[in-house]
Formats: C-alpha cells, sequence, structure tokens
C-alpha cells in the first residue's frame, strides 16, 4: 500500500458548537506541508473511517511563511502550518486552533487584538505628508542591521499564544506589540511619538506582565530578538515613568 | 434568516445622515490593501476624504508581502549617469512595445519622489556606508536602480503603507473590512458605478455599500493556473466579476512566467536566478521514465539540455528562453523527473563553503520548504506563473470604462506592455494607487449627481442577484467537487496558455473551459453552512476565474505573433504592422463570453525597435 500520512485535526463549526476531532489519513507526496494536506482534504472530504465530512476551515495565503496568516497549534506548538512540513512531524500530527483568540471555524481564529494593540502605541513613523520632501534621514548600516530584523515581524502571533503572561487576567499587549515599540522608537523621525510608545506600555497589561519565560522568542519564526527588544524597552519604559514621576 | 436579510433601515440612515450633512466628505469604496488598495488609501485619506477599505485577509496579509526582489527608481545614486528616461527606455524595450508610453513615463519620473517617500515612512532599506539607500541590479537593465530591504522588499513596503493607513484609521478617516469580499459593484442606470455589494466571510452576509467612487486594487490572478508563485487569494475573481458586469479587460493573453521556481503540492516558490549565477547546472535523465534516484544516474545519462543548446550561455540564458527550453523537455519530450513537471538544477558539484557565502538565504528558503539540502541534493525546478500584465483596462487616468469604477496595481493593465521588468511591479503599484486615489476624490467632488441621491432600487437589485447566486450554489445538488474542478482548470492553463503556445491547443483550452463551466452548473458544496464557509466563497470565486480564463485562451489564441511573454512558435516574430495593438475584452452577456476589439498602443515617445538582449541596446 501507498505510503500515508495521518492528521487529526480539531473541527468546531462556529465558536458555540461542541469541539470533535476528525482523523484523516492521506497518501504521501514528497515536500506535504500542514497547508497542502488540508487542500488534499477539500479535494476530498472523507474522514479516515470513510464518513463525508467538510474541508477544513483555516487562513492562509502567501504559502511561504512571510504573510502571517497559518499559525496554528501542530503537534501542541504555536507554528506556521505552510512551513510544518509533514515528514518532519511525528504522526499522527495533530492540529488544533491557536488556544488564546477567538475561535471563528475549525483552524481560524480572530487575531485583531494584535492590529489594535498596534494602534494603541502608534507603530508608524508619522510623516508630515506624501508630497515629496527629498530624501529620508540618512540611516547607518549598523542602525538598518538592528532595525531589520525587527520589521520582519509577520503579526502571526505565535509569540502571544505562547507567552504564560497572555491571558484575559493580564490583558498583557505581548511580545510583538513590544518588538514595534522598539522598531519604531529608534526610527529618527519615528521617535517624535516615543513617550507616548512608552506610555501606553507602562501599567496593567503593559510591558510589566511579562515575566521573562522566553518562550515568545522560542515559537518566533522570524527569530525576531524579542527579548533583547523587550528588556530595552522595560528599561526606556522605567526612565520614563520615572521622568514623569518627578514631572508630576 | 438574517443572512440574506441585509437591514435596510442601516442602508437609508446612512442616506440620511449623509444628505443631512451637505459637505460630508466624499466617501471612496477602495476593494484591496496590497500596495496598491494602501497607497490609494493614503492619497484620498490625506486630501480629506473618507474611505471604506474592502480585503479577504486583513490588509498586512496581502500578496505584496511575497515580493523580495525591490523596487526600481532611477536615483543615480551610483554615479552611473542614470536617468528617468533611461528607466523609461528599458521598461518599454522590456514590454516589447505594448505598454503605453505616456503613463509609463510618468511613473518613471515618479518613481524617485516616491523612494524617498517610502524611506521617510521608515522602511528598512539597505544602506551604503555613508547613510544613504543602497541600490542593487536586476534584469533588464545595465544600471543599478533597484532599492532593497533584506529579501523582503515587498513585506517591508506594505508594512510602511500598512501603518500610514492604521494612523488614518486611528483618526477615524479609514474604514476597515478585513475578511470581506467584494462581490460585484452596484452600477445604476446611467452606467455609473455607485458602490459595491460585499460578502462577510465570517456571517455569510450580502450586504451593498454606497460610495462616491470606487478603486479595485485586487491584485493578479495566479490562481487561474492552478499552482503559481502568487498567494491563495490571488484568483482575479474580482476583476472577473467586474468584467463581467461590463468593464473591458486588457492584454489579458500576456502572463509572465518565471524559469526557476520551486514544486509544491500547494505553490510554486520562487527559486532567484543567482542560483544559475553561481553555477547551477539544469539536467533531466535522458531516458523516458527512468526512475532510478539522481545519484544512481551516471553522467553520461544526464541530459545537460541548456548546455547543449545554447553553448554559449549554458545555463544562464535569458528568463524567456529558459523557461521554453524547460517546458519543450517537460512536455514535448517527456523528460521530467519521474514523469512529472520538473527538471534539477544542480549545485552539488559546487563546494559547501562557496555556496554558503553566496547563496544561503535562498537554500535556506529550499531546505525550509523541500526538507532537502541543495548542498547535497539536486533542486528540483519548475517554471512557474508568476504575474499578469494584462488586467482591466484603463485610461491613462486609472479610470476603467464605467464611470465612477477606478483600479490600480496588478489588476490593471497600464504599465508593463508584453513583458514586466524585475522591480517595476511595485513600483506600479504605488504609482497607479497614487494616481487613482487623487482622481476618484476629484470625480466624487465635481460629479453632478452624488451618490447619495440615487434611488436604492440599484442596490436591492444587485444584492437581489448577488444572494440568489448563493442560494442556487448552496442548493445545487450535482457530484462536481469545487476543488477537482479548479484542478482541472490550472493544469489546462498552465499547459497550454503560459510558455509555447499553439493555436489548435488554445482553442481546445477554450471548448474545454466551456465544459468546465457545464460542470460547474452541477457543483455540490459538501458544506452548505452559513458560518466561515470557506469553500462556499471559494466556489464563488472559481465561476469568475473560469469566466477570466476564456479572456486569456481567446487572447491568447487570437494574436497570431511572438511578442514579449506572449511566445508562438508557430508564429515566433514580432508583428508590428498587424499586433502593436492592445487587445481589449468584453463579456458578451447574451452569448456569456467574451468579444474582442483592439486599440491603438501610444508609441508617442519611442519608436518601436528590435528587442534583442544578445547584444546592447
Ligand atoms: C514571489 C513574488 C515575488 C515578487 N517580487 C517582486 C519584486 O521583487 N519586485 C516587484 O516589483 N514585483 C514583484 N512581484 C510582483 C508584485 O509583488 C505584485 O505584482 C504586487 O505586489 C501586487 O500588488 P497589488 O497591490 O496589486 O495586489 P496584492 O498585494 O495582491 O493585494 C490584493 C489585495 O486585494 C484583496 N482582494 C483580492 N480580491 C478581493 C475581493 N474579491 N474582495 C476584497 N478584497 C480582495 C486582497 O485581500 C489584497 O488585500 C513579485 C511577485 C511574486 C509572486
Ligand atoms: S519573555 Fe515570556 S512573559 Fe515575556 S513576552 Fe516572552 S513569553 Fe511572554
Ligand atoms: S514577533 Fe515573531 S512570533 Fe510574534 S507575531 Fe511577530 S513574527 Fe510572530
Ligand atoms: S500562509 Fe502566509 S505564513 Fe503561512
Amino acid at each position: 500500500m501507498a505510503k500515508t500520512v495521518v492528521l487529526k485535526i480539531k473541527r468546531q463549526v462556529n465558536p458555540d458548537a461542541e469541539p470533535r476531532w476528525e482523523e484523516f489519513e492521506l497518501t504521501w507526496k514528497s515536500g506535504m506541508n500542514v497547508i497542502s494536506a488540508m487542500m488534499e482534504i477539500a479535494a476530498n472530504p472523507v474522514t479516515r473511517s470513510g464518513q463525508p465530512t467538510t474541508p477544513v476551515a483555516y487562513d492562509s495565503n502567501c504559502l511561504e511563511e512571510v504573510c502571517g496568516s497559518c499559525a496554528m497549534l501542530i503537534n501542541g506548538k504555536a507554528r506556521m502550518a505552510c512551513s510544518a512540513l509533514v515528514d518532519k512531524l511525528e504522526q499522527p500530527v495533530r492540529v488544533e486552533p491557536l488556544s488564546k483568540f477567538p475561535l471563528v471555524r475549525d483552524l481560524a481564529v480572530d487575531r485583531s487584538v494584535l492590529f489594535e494593540n498596534l494602534k494603541r502605541v502608534k507603530a508608524w513613523v508619522p510623516v508630515d505628508g506624501t508630497y515629496d520632501l527629498g530624501s529620508g534621514p540618512r540611516v547607518y548600516p549598523t542602525e538598518q542591521e538592528e532595525a531589520y530584523p525587527m520589521s520582519r515581524c509577520i503579526s502571526c502571533c505565535c509569540c502571544m499564544e505562547a507567552c504564560p503572561q497572555f491571558n484575559e487576567s493580564t490583558g498583557f499587549v505581548g511580545a510583538a506589540t513590544i518588538a514595534q515599540v522598539r522598531l519604531f522608537n529608534q526610527h529618527p523621525t519615528g521617535k517624535a511619538l516615543k513617550h507616548e510608545r512608552l506610555q501606553a506600555l507602562m501599567g496593567d497589561g503593559g510591558i510589566q506582565e511579562c515575566g521573562f519565560a522566553q518562550n515568545c522568542v522560542e515559537v518566533c519564526p522570524k527569530d525576531i530578538p524579542l527579548t533583547k527588544a523587550i528588556s530595552d524597552t522595560g528599561r526606556e519604559v522605567m526612565k520614563q515613568a520615572f521622568k514623569d514621576f518627578f514631572r508630576g | 434568516m438574517r443572512v440574506f436579510n441585509y437591514p435596510l433601515t442601516k442602508l437609508l440612515n446612512y442616506q440620511i445622515l449623509r444628505k443631512g450633512q451637505m459637505a460630508a466628505p466624499p466617501n471612496i469604496i477602495v476593494v484591496g490593501g496590497g500596495l496598491a488598495g494602501l497607497a490609494a488609501v493614503i492619497k484620498i485619506a490625506e486630501a480629506g476624504g473618507h474611505v471604506d477599505l474592502f480585503s479577504i485577509v486583513p490588509v498586512k496579509r496581502s500578496h505584496s508581502v511575497c515580493a523580495q526582489g525591490g523596487i526600481n527608481a532611477a536615483k543615480n545614486l551610483k554615479g552611473e549617469g542614470d536617468t528617468t528616461w533611461q528607466h523609461f527606455d528599458d521598461s518599454i524595450y522590456g514590454g516589447d512595445f505594448l505598454a503605453n508610453q505616456t503613463p509609463v513615463k510618468a511613473m518613471c519620473e515618479a518613481a524617485p519622489a516616491i523612494i524617498d517617500l517610502l524611506d521617510r515612512m521608515g522602511v528598512t532599506f539597505n544602506r551604503t556606508p555613508e547613510g544613504l539607500l543602497d541600490f542593487r541590479r536586476f534584469g533588464g537593465t545595465l544600471y543599478h536602480r533597484t532599492a532593497f530591504a533584506g529579501a523582503t522588499t515587498g513585506q517591508q513596503l506594505l508594512y510602511a503603507l500598512d501603518e500610514q493607513v492604521r494612523r488614518y484609521e486611528s483618526e477615524g478617516r479609514v474604514t476597515k473590512y478585513e475578511h470581506w469580499e467584494f462581490l460585484s459593484a452596484v452600477i445604476d442606470n446611467t452606467q455609473t458605478g455607485r458602490g459595491i455589494c460585499a460578502m462577510d466571510l465570517r456571517t455569510m452576509e450580502v450586504r451593498t455599500f454606497p460610495a462616491d467612487a470606487v478603486i479595485l486594487a485586487t491584485g493578479g490572478i495566479g490562481a487561474i493556473f492552478g499552482k503559481s508563485t502568487n498567494s491563495v487569494v490571488c484568483t482575479g475573481s474580482a476583476q472577473s466579476a467586474l468584467y463581467q458586469q461590463g468593464c473591458c479587460y486588457a492584454n489579458g493573453e500576456f502572463i509572465q512566467v518565471h524559469p526557476t521556481s520551486i514544486p509544491g503540492e500547494d505553490k510554486l516558490r520562487l527559486m532567484s536566478e543567482s542560483a544559475r549565477g553561481e553555477g547551477g547546472r539544469v539536467w533531466v535523465p535522458k531516458n523516458k521514465g527512468d526512475k532510478r534516484e539522481w545519484k544512481s544516474i551516471p553522467a553520461a545519462e544526464r541530459w545537460y539540455f541548456l548546455e547543449e543548446w545554447y553553448p554559449k550561455y549554458g545555463n544562464l540564458v535569458p528568463r524567456d528562453v529558459a523557461t521554453r527550453a524547460i517546458h519543450k523537455v517537460v512536455y514535448e519530450y517527456e523528460l521530467g523527473i519521474d514523469g512529472q513537471p520538473m527538471v534539477y538544477l544542480d549545485l552539488t558539484h559546487i563546494d559547501r563553503e562557496t555556496l554558503d557565502r553566496k547563496l544561503e538565504g535562498i537554500l535556506e528558503i529550499y531546505e525550509k520548504f523541500v526538507g532537502d539540502d541543495p548542498h547535497v541534493v539536486p533542486m528540483k525546478i519548475f517554471p512557474g506563473m508568476h504575474y499578469t500584465m494584462g488586467g482591466l483596462w484603463i485610461d491613462f487616468n486609472q479610470a476603467t470604462n464605467i464611470k465612477g469604477i477606478y483600479a490600480a496595481g496588478e489588476c490593471e493593465y497600464n504599465y508593463h506592455g508584453a513583458n514586466r521588468l524585475g522591480a517595476n511591479s511595485l513600483l506600479s503599484c504605488i504609482y497607479g494607487g497614487f494616481v487613482a486615489g487623487p482622481q476618484a476624490m476629484q470625480y466624487a467632488k465635481n460629479n453632478a449627481k452624488s451618490t447619495a441621491a440615487v434611488s436604492s432600487a440599484a442596490f436591492d437589485s444587485e444584492r437581489k442577484r448577488q444572494e440568489d447566486i448563493n442560494i442556487k450554489l448552496i442548493n445545487s445538488s450535482g457530484t462536481e467537487n469545487p476543488f477537482r474542478i479548479w484542478r482541472e482548470l490550472g493544469e489546462l492553463m498552465t499547459k497550454n496558455v503560459t510558455v509555447l503556445r499553439y493555436n489548435k491547443n488554445l482553442k481546445d483550452t477554450d471548448a474545454k473551459l466551456v465544459e468546465l463551466l457545464e460542470r460547474f452548473s452541477h457543483i455540490n458544496l459538501g458544506d452548505k453552512s452559513m458560518w466561515a464557509n470557506t469553500s462556499f466563497a471559494f466556489t464563488r470565486q472559481l465561476y469568475n476565474m473560469l469566466q477570466l480564463s476564456r479572456v486569456i485562451a481567446q487572447g491568447a489564441a487570437m494574436r497570431d505573433e511572438s511578442r514579449g511573454a506572449h511566445y508562438k512558435p508557430d508564429f515566433p516574430e514580432r508583428d508590428d504592422k498587424n499586433w502593436l495593438k492592445t487587445t481589449k475584452a468584453k463579456f458578451a452577456a447574451d452569448a456569456d463570453e467574451p468579444r474582442f476589439e483592439f486599440e491603438p498602443v501610444d508609441i508617442s515617445l519611442l519608436p518601436p525597435r528590435p528587442r534583442r538582449y544578445d547584444m546592447a541596446k
């Protein structure tokens, strides 16, 4: 018999429904990843025991680990499904939705909280306008090399899923947002909003919630130096808080 | 059922509100949040307009993130004497003289200021030691003209625009509708676009949204070819829907295929040309049906066909030549690896140290997605559908032929002629958005009869039309699986309508497309639920893909010449006398198929000359 692959997928038709597990057995193909396996299921939606079922709902777009859409729990770990090669996974491959975000359906969850957080910390460079104002500020290669890794964050939210502090009771903003604060605070023009960004990270749900468990760096698919960004920003927040205190 | 029952009061309230405030700012709908869409949004918000921004995926996850190489602008920071005129000349020449020259010249002239703006917005462009922008060389030019941010330029550019849009969103000037899909335009009885009809991809609710102007920026059409280098949502469905409502579709037959992509079960990922630049060799087993592993095939039984056919350039022949040769070996000689459409790109003879020093980044991508280490195992590659030069017809102000509807980005046809130069697309997207935004604003302000004064009948009937399509689909009880029809479509289009085009195959393709459309009417949706039903949304898109495929296949069949990416072995020369013209497809609703007309190309600035890359221009 042809080599096969077994996937166990957690299904839930809507946020109020009961979750259930379905098992699929697919013909193995070289280079198969978790998304291509689900495309296979869509073309032939039948479970391992021969029950007809529906195609699995999930988010995806680029399929090359740069759009940040397809984060899910694969064998218990938060990671991108499109770069999760089946050959490198223990079988049966267990696929579940991220657990800390509102479920939409099956493997699709609502991660808009990160985009809201980015709004809160004003993660942008406040340019005067789009008219021609000549070239931008000089940036030396060493500065570019420091900024570039953080600018590669794909907003996948894996770091937040893995973080022990990211939950409803703390309201913690999460590592990704803190790294973006770091990115914009070091930009020559972005700095203009530094104060406001740091203030947004003070208090409940702010940077103080981080316990430096380092789970975030471990799961980040883009190897973003999150703990460094957090400790650098943490220091800045302290300094700012101090200043604010004495200014009254 | 709430799903099919959009509360009319909402629409009415909106209109009353708008009538009440006479000086209300124009409300513009932008569909698509890739580079083109976001560029338009920023211009409109900056000029005081309000934008409703629609996108299937959160805009930050749009396909534009995939671009790696860079963006062109003749900044001339390398002392080479580069000029915007040179950039213009390279672009027109590269496009084999099919692009309208006036807008291309304007784009090239705007490019340096666009790069400066992106730089000011914080794009992490690579820098020179002096802290200035660095530029690299790219195909089709002799100048260092391409600005880049590591190997993720598109991602960085998209994020910069996304951040500015988020800023406007927090000021209330932009309202995002993410996870909403554009289904169609609302067009009134004066043939004027008045808004859109869209579907919430979670509740599956169908709703109409009024607007003073609409800009479509929905990107590429890769999914029509099954697998491509494009992202999943690049289906061309929105463009096709508009085409079926009366918008012209231009130069659809011009499809760019990249010679080296990594075939995958799900997509074709790009493999940079530099692998061949560093000595990579392309080969296949000489014997048809050879099932041996690559290692056990002795040198004498390997066919290095590029080296044999092109002794002078070997593996480094130009893109289109390499692409055609690989296709020939796979489809005519049937010598693909394991009978599959793949050939080897072999680096294993090069020492590890050299590979790591020069190619590390791209070899990592290969390893990540294929799981093999290219240092020790030859890569398997195949040409991949990459880009559509064709798209919605627009005038020089990005306006389609339906009043009030504009288009920008890869979904329109204006800037690349018969072949796009590398790193010119990101530019044309941003430039196109920067033109479309202000043009739409101007139109909205000048338009005598505002959308607020349009009767709700046009909105009601469009919503009804879309809801009826949904009801019919949900109740369809055939046996056809949409994903299987899609696979057949992709195989058909890739085989016959990409690299080598023969009239007989093109005609057969169109006949087969009619068959697929007929099978579509017997579709069976396994999932009939009305909550986040992704296969339902996909099935709707599939129908539009089938319709647009006919435009591409028929356009290709008609054009009896070879120009840029369009190559017919039976008509190997460019034929300016008969074919220096833009193809325009119009949907004939009664016959359910395209009708074609042609339009002269604007060649007011550069007289056409032969395009050859085997010698200096
Ligand atoms: C792998 C790869 C590498 C590339 N590298 C380069 C490069 O180095 N340089 C270069 O210049 N070009 C490059 N290109 C080309 C370039 O990336 C694209 O042409 C460009 O990004 C297209 O941008 P866009 O704004 O038109 O559309 P996209 O970025 O595709 O955005 C389309 C938007 O429309 C939305 N949308 C689509 N349909 C609907 C609908 N029905 N309803 C609502 N929303 C909808 C999507 O959600 C998305 O937001 C590359 C292309 C690929 C595939
Ligand atoms: S270091 Fe630990 S607590 Fe802090 S953000 Fe990362 S995972 Fe969360
Ligand atoms: S920091 Fe890393 S894990 Fe977190 S959202 Fe960004 S890319 Fe994902
Ligand atoms: S689909 Fe884009 S990261 Fe996986």
